[in-house]
C-alpha cells in the first residue's frame, strides 16, 4: 500500500532487556502482531495489527511487554479528533459502515458515578452482615392484584411462575455464535452454582447445555434462530428481545464465517450462511402484537414460565415499559446505551439510546404513577460495572440487574472491542477452535462464581451499613441515594435529592 | 400560634426519632382510666424530648359507638369554616364541640382542636362506589391534603387520638385524659432529631379505627413509601409511623390480611429460618414474601397497633428496639421498658420480651389472646 | 499422592511450561536474568502434531523402568517422586533409553536430568502448573 493513512492508536512496547524470546506472544496472537526475527535474533512487533487485547501482555512470563497509546498525533483540533479523522480514512478505503463491539465508550455522563449511597448513624443501627442474616435473594415475576383464600381461610398461592435468584444479578443475553461454546458453558455452570440465571441470547441452546435449563433464560428474538418447542420449554423463563442497548432499532448480523458446525446446528441454519436478525420482529409492529407473542409463548410453555420482554433504553422508554407491563409480560428488562454487543454499527452504538440510570428511574416512577409497578419485575442492564452500580440500580427501582460486560471481563475479556473480527484471543467472542480452546470453562466458571460472590459480599456490606437486611427493602428506596453535581432536571428524573439536602 | 402549612417542618423533610411507647389492653373490655397510661409513659420521660406526645384510646365514646369520631386541628377560624363546610357536605354531624383541654405549662402553641361525631351521608357514599370506611378515608385524605390549615388526626369509631407537642405526660394532662376510660390505651413519647414544629407530626398516627405508635427509624422507609403511595396514600408527613399506618390500613382493610398476616409481611422471617420450616409454613412464607415483598419493613422498630377490638405489639425481625410485654389477669401490657408496666401494675403474672417479628396480639373477648 | 497431569483438551501449545520449568531449576530469582540468551533445557516439553498438543514430563511411574535400569542407584523413588542423586549418576543414559516417555534427558554435565516435581526448588511446587495459563497442567491427587 503506497499510502498508509492510519497510524496505529496503540503501540507494542517491548523491553528487550527482559524479553527471553520464549515466543509465547507470537504463538498467542491471532492477529499475528508478533514475530521472531531469526536474522536479528529477537522478537519484532507490528503495532498496526495489534487490537490491544493484552493477551501477549498477560502471558509474557517476564513482563517484557506493554501496550501504550501512541504519541503520534494529529495537529490539535478540538473539533476533529484523531479518531474521527481515522474513521473517515477507513470509510474511504472500505466504503462501508463502521463496525464496533462492546458498549458505548464515549464520554457521556455516568450517572452511577454521580450518585452516593447512605449509611446509618446514631438514629438507627447499621447491621453487621457477618453476624446477622443479610438477604440478597430476590424473586422475579408478575403479581396478581389480590389474594385468594381457600375454604379453610388460608391464602392459596396464586402467584404466576417466577424466577428465584440468590442475588439480584443475572448474566445478560449473549448468543452461542457471538460467544464461544466454552464461554456459554462457563456462564451456564456459574449460573447453576450461584443460583442465578444466564441467558441464551438469540442463538438457540446447544444440546449439551439443556441440563442447565433450570438456570437458563431462553431468548426469542427477531431472527427466531434456534427457537423450537423443546427449546422454549428447556429454560426457566422465556425472554422476548425487542431491543438491545448497544444498538436500539437495529437487528443483528452474525457473519457466515461464525456459522460453523455446532453454531449452525444450534441456530438451525446452514453452515456459512449469514445469520441476520431483522430490526423489528416481523410479527410485532405494535404493542398489541407484542401481547400476542407474549401469550403465544405462554401457551407454548403451558403457562409454566415467566415471560421477559427486553427493550433498549430509548427516549420514551417509560411509556413503552408501561405498555409492556399491560401486555402480559412478567418481567421487563431495560438495556441502557452502555450495554455491550458482539458487533454494532459504530454510529448507532455511540449515538443512540439513553443512560440506564435515567431510563430505569423514569420507568419505575411511571409504573408506580400508573399503579402497575407491582404487576411486573424490572431488570436493569447496560453497564452495571460493580456491586455499587448494582446497589444504586436497585435503589433506583430495579428488582435485579443483567451483568454482561463484567461477566465477559471475568472470562478474560480486556475490552479491546474487536469482537466483530471473530479472532478473540481470549476464546470468548470467536468460533475458531484453537482460540475457543483458550477459555477453559473450569477456570472461566470459577472466575464468574468468584466475581458474583465478591459482589454479593459487597452488596451485603453496603446494605448492612444502611441498616437494611433485605434487598427488597432497598428496591426503589431512593432516599438511600444522593446526587452530586447533578442539575435539578437530572435529580428530578432520578427522583433523588442532592447531597446535603 | 400554630404555624401555617408553608412553614411546617414536618413533612418538608424526614425527621428521625427515638421514642417511648406503651400500651394497655383489657381483653375483657374492663375500662382502663386515662391516668394509668399517663403514669406508664411518664416513667419513660427520658425517652422523649418534649417535642411530641400522644395517646390512642379505644372504647372511650360509648355515647356515639357507631359514629366516626373525627378529631381536627384547625389553624384558624377560616380553615375551620372551610373544613366544617366540607364535613357537612359529606356527613351527618351528630355532635360537634371543642375537645376539652386544660392549660398546661409544657404544652403551648395549641391550635383549635375540635371533635365531630359524624355519619357519612348515604347518597355520597353511593356516589363514591365504595364502603363507608373507604369513603371516610378518602374524605380525611382530602382534608389533610387539600384544606390548608385543617388536619384530621383521628377518624375512627368509638376511639380517639390525642396528641400535641410536649412531653407525653403533659400532653395527657392537657387533654384531661383522666376523664376518659376505655378498653385500650396506647401512648407515645417522641424524641425527634429535628424540631417538628407541628402538632400533626406527633404520634399516634391514625386512619379510621387503626392507630400506630412507633419507636425506631425504618431503613426501608422510601421503598415502603414508594410502594404504598400508588394505592392512593399520600405520605405527606414523611414519618415512618405514617407509612406503617398506611401499610397496616392497606393490608388489613383493603387486601384483607389478618393482624397476624400483617406482622408476617412487615416483619417476615429470614429465608434461612423459612428453609427449616415444615412444608406448609414454608410455602406460606414464600408466598407472603414474594407477594408482599414491597411491604417488608427493615431497620429498627417496635410498634403498637391499636385497632377496633384489639391491640398488637410487634418488633422488627432483628429486634433492634426494646419492647417488653406482660400480662396480669386479662390485661396485656406492652412498653419500651419494663418499668413503664411495673409502675402501673407491680404484680404481673408473666413478663417477657417477644422475639423479633413475633407479634403479640390481644382481642376483646378472647382471654389468653393469640401469640 | 499429588502428581502433575496434563489435559490435552486445554493445552494451547504456548510452551510457557517449558520456560517456567527451566526457570524453576535455577538459582537465579529473576526470570529474565536466568533465561535471557540461554538455551533452555526443560524437563517438560510440549509435543504437537496437527491440532493435538500436550506437555509431557515424567509420569513418576509406580514401577519406573528408569529406576529399575539405573546402574548406580542414582535414581530412586522418594515419597512417590522419582529423584536423582547427581553425585551417583555416571551418565550411562540407561534411564534415557529405557523411559517410554522420553522424560529423562542427558546434559552436558555428564549427568541426566528429569522432573522432580520441583520438590527441591524455591517454590516447592511444580512451576509448570502455576505458570500454565489455561489450567491444562494440574497438580492433584487422582485416585486410580
Amino acid at each position: 500500500m503506497p499510502i498508509n493513512y492510519i497510524y496505529p492508536d496503540y503501540e507494542i512496547e517491548r523491553d528487550y532487556d527482559k524479553c527471553i524470546n520464549c515466543r509465547v506472544c507470537e504463538r498467542q496472537c491471532a492477529n499475528e502482531a508478533h514475530a521472531y526475527n531469526e536474522r536479528r535474533g529477537k522478537m519484532l512487533a507490528d503495532s498496526s495489527k495489534c487490537v490491544n487485547c493484552h493477551r501477549c501482555v498477560s502471558l509474557c512470563p517476564t513482563r517484557a511487554l506493554k501496550i501504550v497509546r501512541t504519541a503520534h498525533t494529529f495537529r490539535e483540533n478540538a473539533n476533529w479528533n484523531g479518531q474521527l479523522i481515522n474513521e473517515i480514512y477507513k470509510q474511504c478505503d472500505s466504503g462501508g459502515v463502521l463496525l464496533s463491539s462492546m458498549g458505548n465508550p464515549r464520554e457521556y455522563p455516568i450517572y452511577f458515578d454521580r450518585l452516593l449511597l447512605n449509611a446509618s448513624q446514631v438514629t438507627n443501627p447499621s447491621i453487621d452482615p457477618l453476624r446477622e442474616p443479610m438477604e440478597t435473594r430476590v424473586s422475579l415475576g408478575a403479581k396478581p392484584d389480590r389474594i385468594e383464600r381457600g375454604a379453610d381461610g388460608r391464602m392459596v398461592n396464586n402467584l404466576p411462575p417466577r424466577l428465584n435468584l440468590s442475588m439480584p444479578a443475572m448474566f445478560s443475553a449473549m448468543s452461542f455464535g457471538s460467544i464461544s461454546y466454552n464461554a456459554h458453558e462457563s456462564l451456564a455452570r456459574a449460573a447453576t452454582e450461584l443460583g442465578i440465571y444466564y441467558n441464551t441470547g438469540e442463538g438457540g441452546l446447544h444440546e449439551d447445555f439443556y441440563r442447565y435449563g433450570p438456570n437458563t433464560i431462553v431468548q426469542v428474538a427477531s431472527g427466531r434462530f434456534g427457537v423450537h418447542g423443546e427449546y422454549l420449554n428447556a429454560g426457566a423463563a422465556v425472554e422476548i428481545k425487542m431491543g438491545q442497548g448497544a444498538k436500539p432499532g437495529i437487528g443483528g448480523h452474525l457473519p457466515g464465517k461464525k456459522i460453523v458446525g455446532e453454531v449452525s446446528r444450534t441456530r438451525m441454519i446452514p453452515v456459512g450462511s449469514d445469520a441476520i436478525s431483522p430490526a423489528p420482529h416481523h410479527d410485532i409492529y405494535s404493542i398489541e402484537d407484542l401481547r400476542q407473542l407474549v401469550f403465544s409463548l405462554k401457551e407454548a410453555t403451558a403457562y409454566t414460565k415467566p415471560v421477559i420482554v427486553k427493550i433498549a433504553a430509548v427516549h420514551n422508554v417509560a411509556a413503552i415499559a408501561s405498555g409492556i407491563a399491560r401486555s402480559g409480560a412478567d418481567i421487563i428488562a431495560i438495556d441502557g446505551y452502555r450495554g455491550g454487543t458482539g458487533a454494532a454499527p459504530t454510529r448507532i452504538r455511540d449515538n443512540v439510546g439513553i443512560p440506564i440510570e435515567l431510563a430505569l428511574a423514569a420507568v419505575d416512577t411511571r409504573l408506580r404513577d400508573e399503579r402497575i409497578r407491582d404487576r411486573v419485575s424490572l431488570v436493569a442492564g447496560g453497564s452495571i460495572r460493580s456491586s455499587a452500580d448494582l446497589v444504586k440500580a436497585v435503589a433506583l427501582g430495579a428488582d435485579a440487574c443483567y451483568i454482561g460486560t463484567a461477566a465477559v471481563l471475568a472470562l478474560g475479556c480486556h475490552l479491546c472491542r474487536s469482537c466483530q473480527e471473530g479472532k478473540c484471543n481470549w476464546g470468548i467472542a470467536t468460533q475458531v477452535p484453537e482460540l475457543v480452546k483458550r477459555l477453559n470453562p473450569n477456570v472461566g466458571y470459577r472466575r464468574l462464581v468468584n466475581l458474583m460472590n465478591a459482589w454479593n459480599h459487597e452488596i451485603k456490606e453496603i446494605m448492612g451499613g444502611m441498616g437494611i437486611n433485605s434487598i427488597e427493602s432497598l428496591r426503589g428506596n431512593r432516599l438511600m441515594l444522593r446526587g452530586v453535581g447533578l442539575n435539578e432536571k437530572e435529580l428530578s428524573i432520578l427522583g433523588v435529592k442532592h447531597a446535603g439536602e | 400560634m400554630l404555624r401555617t402549612r408553608e412553614d411546617i417542618l414536618e413533612g418538608r423533610l424526614r425527621i428521625p426519632s427515638g421514642c417511648a411507647i406503651s400500651g394497655i389492653f383489657s381483653k375483657s373490655g374492663k375500662p382502663i382510666g386515662g391516668e394509668r397510661i399517663i403514669k406508664s409513659i411518664e416513667v419513660m420521660h427520658d425517652r422523649s424530648n418534649g417535642l411530641g406526645g400522644g395517646f390512642a384510646c379505644y372504647g372511650i365514646y360509648p355515647q356515639f359507638p357507631d359514629h366516626y369520631a373525627i378529631h381536627v386541628f384547625h389553624d384558624n377560624l377560616a380553615s375551620k369554616r372551610e373544613c366544617e363546610d366540607f364535613l357537612l357536605k359529606n356527613f351527618d354531624i351528630a355532635s360537634m364541640s371543642e375537645i376539652p383541654t386544660r392549660l398546661t405549662s409544657g404544652v403551648t402553641d395549641a391550635p383549635l382542636i375540635w371533635r365531630y361525631f359524624a355519619e357519612p351521608l348515604r347518597h355520597r357514599v353511593v356516589e363514591d362506589f365504595c364502603d363507608e370506611d373507604e369513603f371516610v378515608a378518602r374524605r380525611v385524605t382530602h382534608i389533610n391534603a387539600r384544606i390548608d390549615g385543617s388536619y384530621v388526626f383521628s377518624s375512627g369509631k368509638n376511639m380517639g387520638v390525642f396528641k400535641a407537642i410536649g412531653f407525653p405526660e403533659d400532653v395527657g394532662r392537657f387533654y384531661r385524659l383522666e376523664d376518659y376510660e376505655g378498653y385500650c390505651m396506647i401512648a407515645h413519647g417522641r424524641y425527634p432529631t429535628n424540631t417538628p414544629g407541628w402538632w400533626g407530626g406527633a404520634h399516634p398516627f391514625a386512619l379510621l379505627s387503626s392507630s400506630v405508635v412507633h419507636n425506631g427509624e425504618i431503613s426501608s422507609y422510601d421503598a415502603n413509601r414508594r410502594s404504598i403511595e400508588p394505592y392512593g396514600y399520600s405520605c405527606s408527613l414523611q414519618t415512618d409511623t405514617e407509612v406503617i399506618a398506611y401499610i397496616y390500613d392497606y393490608l388489613t382493610r383493603r387486601v384483607g390480611l389478618s393482624q397476624r398476616e400483617f406482622a408476617d409481611v412487615v416483619a417476615a422471617p429470614f429465608w434461612s429460618a423459612i428453609a427449616d420450616m415444615p412444608k406448609d409454613r414454608r410455602e406460606y412464607y414464600e408466598y407472603i414474601r414474594a407477594m408482599f415483598s414491597n411491604f417488608l419493613i427493615t431497620g429498627p422498630f417496635s410498634i403498637i397497633v391499636g385497632f377496633e377490638g384489639g391491640m398488637m405489639a410487634l418488633n422488627d425481625r432483628l429486634k433492634l428496639r426494646s419492647m417488653v410485654c406482660a400480662e396480669r389477669g386479662d390485661t396485656l401490657y406492652a412498653a419500651s421498658e419494663e418499668c413503664a408496666i411495673r409502675v402501673v401494675e407491680p404484680e404481673l403474672d408473666r413478663v417477657w420480651a417477644p422475639a423479633g417479628g413475633e407479634p403479640v396480639i390481644a382481642t376483646l373477648g378472647r382471654p389468653g389472646g393469640e401469640r | 499422592m499429588k502428581r502433575v497431569y496434563v489435559n490435552e483438551q486445554w493445552c494451547l501449545a504456548c510452551h510457557l511450561c517449558e520456560y517456567y520449568c527451566a526457570f524453576a531449576n535455577q538459582d537465579e530469582t529473576d526470570m529474565s536474568t536466568a533465561l535471557k540468551g540461554v538455551p533452555i533445557r526443560p524437563n517438560i516439553r510440549v509435543e504437537q502434531l496437527g491440532d493435538v498438543c500436550f506437555a509431557v514430563n515424567c509420569r513418576h511411574c509406580d514401577e519406573p523402568l528408569c529406576v529399575k535400569g539405573c546402574l548406580t542407584g542414582a535414581l530412586s523413588v522418594r515419597d512417590g517422586v522419582i529423584s536423582i542423586d547427581r553425585d551417583k549418576c555416571v551418565g550411562c543414559c540407561t534411564c534415557v533409553v529405557s523411559c517410554p516417555y522420553g522424560a529423562v534427558t542427558p546434559t552436558e554435565d555428564g549427568v541426566v536430568q528429569k522432573c522432580e516435581l520441583c520438590v527441591n526448588t524455591r517454590d516447592g511446587e511444580p512451576l509448570c502448573v502455576k505458570g500454565c495459563p489455561n489450567a491444562a497442567i494440574v497438580w492433584e491427587s487422582v485416585v486410580r
